[in-house]
């Protein structure tokens, strides 16, 4: 089902841990994903479940001094986990492109948005100063820049929030990566820039036939754009499955969960259905058995597997532990027993 | 950004003007006028009453006030009874020997500080940091007059590597290669000194600057563009860092102007610092006034200079 000529990033029981303390301790805790030619990837989860720390270790970008990051994350024959610094940036910018989510802070203030579109160039491209700029002028109209030419020699100060996120977008697909990695590229922007960045971001996929992950915890901007979901609990994979799949069959309790909370506009009740409790923190996470069981409490204990493992559901769909079989929610319980 | 200075400009105006009047009334207010160094057992009080009112001493504060401006706008700023000449041209060759130790400070200050504010903040919490902590927190603790004589004693008298006093030696010829050579000599020991006590502020910003500059976003994106590590360092997180640093240069020189007070004196160098104290001795009164009115002067432009230094460096200042 899965070409390996397909495969672009093939990422197998990855560990990051942190140093919290004086010990380590798991954010990303044995998750192992693909990502595909050619789709959307979105990773979703509430704060703190370890999206980001996922995303910035495939990159590479995380603190040797306090970070610890095992297992494979293997691209085109290599394995990203402890490749040394130099191989490391000729593969950023080139082969991965990042995007941030607050544009805000995410552009040099003392550069101009020319240069720091350039850079990417500069490193990864033998071009003259005349063809680097040139193809910056071509990305800042291909991510909707109205005047280019202005914008070029502007500082980031004198851009929109909307129009620096472009700007970032821009930096990111310079070198058009094979993989294109967004994390949380809209939360910080109001609701009509998101969803022109979003499709801005959609048409850049359909043009280059990258793979993009993108991080999110807005499950409306996931129906809307992705292919795929990956959905993620305490630093592990819950869930995993096409985008069609997981929202018209969710399957594990938190993904449910997920779903239920969101606020719906045509629901005939208009109670806010929240998840009880929060995500662990590092520190206070349960080493063994299912993470979620201790915010579906009325679930028993022998619903969960002692070491919760990956079950295929159908076609492409796999769900982490057991305890998606019996799962309901209490006030279902409730109505079956009226009823 | 020439609006930016311009705009600056007008409105030293009136601190300007402010200025002026505090120093005018103080200058009323202290004991004794321009006569009171000519007064003998012999003098005829009713010819001092006569000179006084031909000077002008007896009409309206006001009038006294625009003559005296006036008068400072020609450069006159009356005479100094202890040396016994215009004070402008004391003044005048006092502030060029201030001027050439205050700029060999900041040269040493710099050269100093900005390595090693580089070195702690990049490597936070390393020996090397700690060591440069210490040496910032001693600067803080010791009073600087204690490390300024201490250095006299030791490199000026017991080692007698450098000359203990004056601005040149007496035994050269002005304008030859061996006066330049003797004024660098007698700059060298005090400015040294000076330089090295005035680095921990920069020592301590630069650092903070450094360390908060590298867990910016903007630092990750440099990095997830495939940036060399070096290249991410001097041309996104140095140079966010060195900002405030360059725009608190013009308030450093006001601050040297103030540390010349110290220094000059314990060193004997004849600048406006040590001028200014042997005048408060002597109570030379034309002198103190002159002094204060560029002191604070000196200060407003230091502040104008650091705007049009933000204006220059930093983008988000060039408002239009
Ligand atoms: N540098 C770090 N040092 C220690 N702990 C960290 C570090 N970065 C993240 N964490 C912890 O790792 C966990 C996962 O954080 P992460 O930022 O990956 O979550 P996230 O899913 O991206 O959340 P959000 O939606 O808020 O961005 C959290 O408990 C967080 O506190
Ligand atoms: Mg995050």
């Amino acid at each position: 089902m899965e070409k390996p000529e397909d495969l672009l990033l093939d990422i197998q029981h990855l560990h990051t841990a942190f140093r919290v303390g004086d010990d380590f301790y798991d954010a990303v805790d044995d998750v192992n994903l693909t990502l595909r030619k050619d789709e959307i990837l979105a990773i979703v989860g509430e704060s703190g479940s370890g999206k980001s720390t996922l995303a910035t270790s495939i990159i590479g970008l995380h603190n040797p001094l306090n970070t610890k990051v095992t297992g494979d994350i293997l691209y085109n024959n290599l394995n990203l986990v402890g490749l040394n610094e130099p191989i490391y940036n000729r593969i950023r910018g080139n082969d991965i492109g990042m995007i941030f989510q607050d544009p805000l802070a995410a552009l040099n203030p003392l550069m101009r948005i020319g240069d720091q579109i350039a850079e990417t160039l500069v490193y990864h491209t033998k071009m003259t100063k005349e063809q680097r700029d040139a193809r910056v002028l071509e990305l800042l109209a291909q991510v909707g820049i109205p005047n280019p030419q202005r914008t070029f020699r502007q500082y980031p100060h004198e851009l929109s929030g909307g129009m620096r996120q472009r700007i970032v977008i821009a930096i990111a697909i310079a070198c058009k990566p094979p993989i294109i990695i967004a994390d949380e590229p809209t939360t910080a922007l109001d609701v009509t820039i998101q969803a022109q960045i979003l499709d801005l971001l959609r048409d850049i996929q359909k043009e280059t036939h990258s793979g993009i992950i993108l991080i999110t915890h807005d499950l409306g901007v996931v129906a809307e754009t992705a292919d795929r979901v990956a959905v993620m609990y305490a630093g592990q994979m819950v869930e995993l499955g096409t985008a069609q799949d997981v929202f018209a069959h969710p399957t594990h309790p938190y993904t449910r969960s997920l779903l239920r909370s969101m606020p719906q506009a045509d629901a005939d009740d208009d109670e806010l259905h929240v998840i009880q409790g929060v995500v662990p923190s590092l520190k206070n996470m349960q080493m063994t058995g299912c993470r979620f069981a201790e915010r579906i409490p009325w679930v028993p204990e022998t619903a969960h597997e002692a070491t919760p493992t990956m079950h295929e559901v159908g076609p492409d769909h796999f769900v982490q532990c057991t305890c998606y079989k019996t799962f309901h929610f209490q006030d279902e319980d409730a109505t079956q027993s009226e009823g | 950004m020439w609006k930016t200075i311009l705009r600056r400009f007008l409105v030293m105006i009136p601190q300007l003007i402010l200025l002026s009047v505090l120093v005018f009334v103080l200058a009323k207010m202290m004991p004794g006028d321009p006569f009171t160094g000519m007064i003998t057992p012999q003098t005829d009080p009713k010819q001092l009453d006569a000179l006084r009112a031909a000077a002008g001493l007896n009409d309206p504060w006001w009038t006294q006030y625009f003559r005296w401006v006036g008068n400072l706008f020609q450069g006159d700023l009356g005479n100094s009874y202890a040396y016994r000449r215009p004070v402008t041209g004391l003044i005048g060759d006092r502030a060029v020997n201030t001027f050439w130790l205050a700029l060999f400070t900041l040269v040493i200050s710099y050269a100093i500080s900005i390595p090693l504010g580089v070195i702690a903040g990049r490597f936070e919490d390393s020996n090397r940091d700690k060591a440069i902590q210490v040496y910032t927190f001693i600067l803080l603790a010791v009073p600087s007059f204690v490390f300024l004589l201490f250095s006299l004693l030791i490199f000026g008298y017991i080692l007698d590597w450098f000359p203990t006093s004056g601005y040149v030696s007496l035994n050269v010829d002005a304008g030859t290669p061996a006066y330049w050579l003797s004024r660098f000599q007698h700059i060298l020991l005090p400015g040294l000194t000076a330089g090295l006590l005035s680095t921990s502020g920069t020592i301590q910003y630069l650092r903070a600057g450094v360390i908060d500059n590298t867990n910016e976003d903007f630092v990750r994106t440099a990095r997830s563009k495939g940036v060399p590590e070096r290249v991410v360092f001097s041309k996104h997180i140095l140079r966010n860092s060195l900002l405030p640093i360059a725009a608190f240069m013009g308030n450093s020189i006001t601050g040297l102007l103030g540390g010349s007070i110290y220094v000059e004196t314990i060193f004997s160098y004849q600048g406006m610092g040590q001028l200014f104290i042997s005048s408060i001795g002597t109570r030379d009164y034309s002198v103190i006034t002159a002094l204060t009115l560029l002191f604070g002067f000196l200060t407003l432009l230091g502040n104008l200079l650091s705007d049009i230094i933000m204006s220059i460096v930093d983008p988000r200042i060039r408002v239009e």
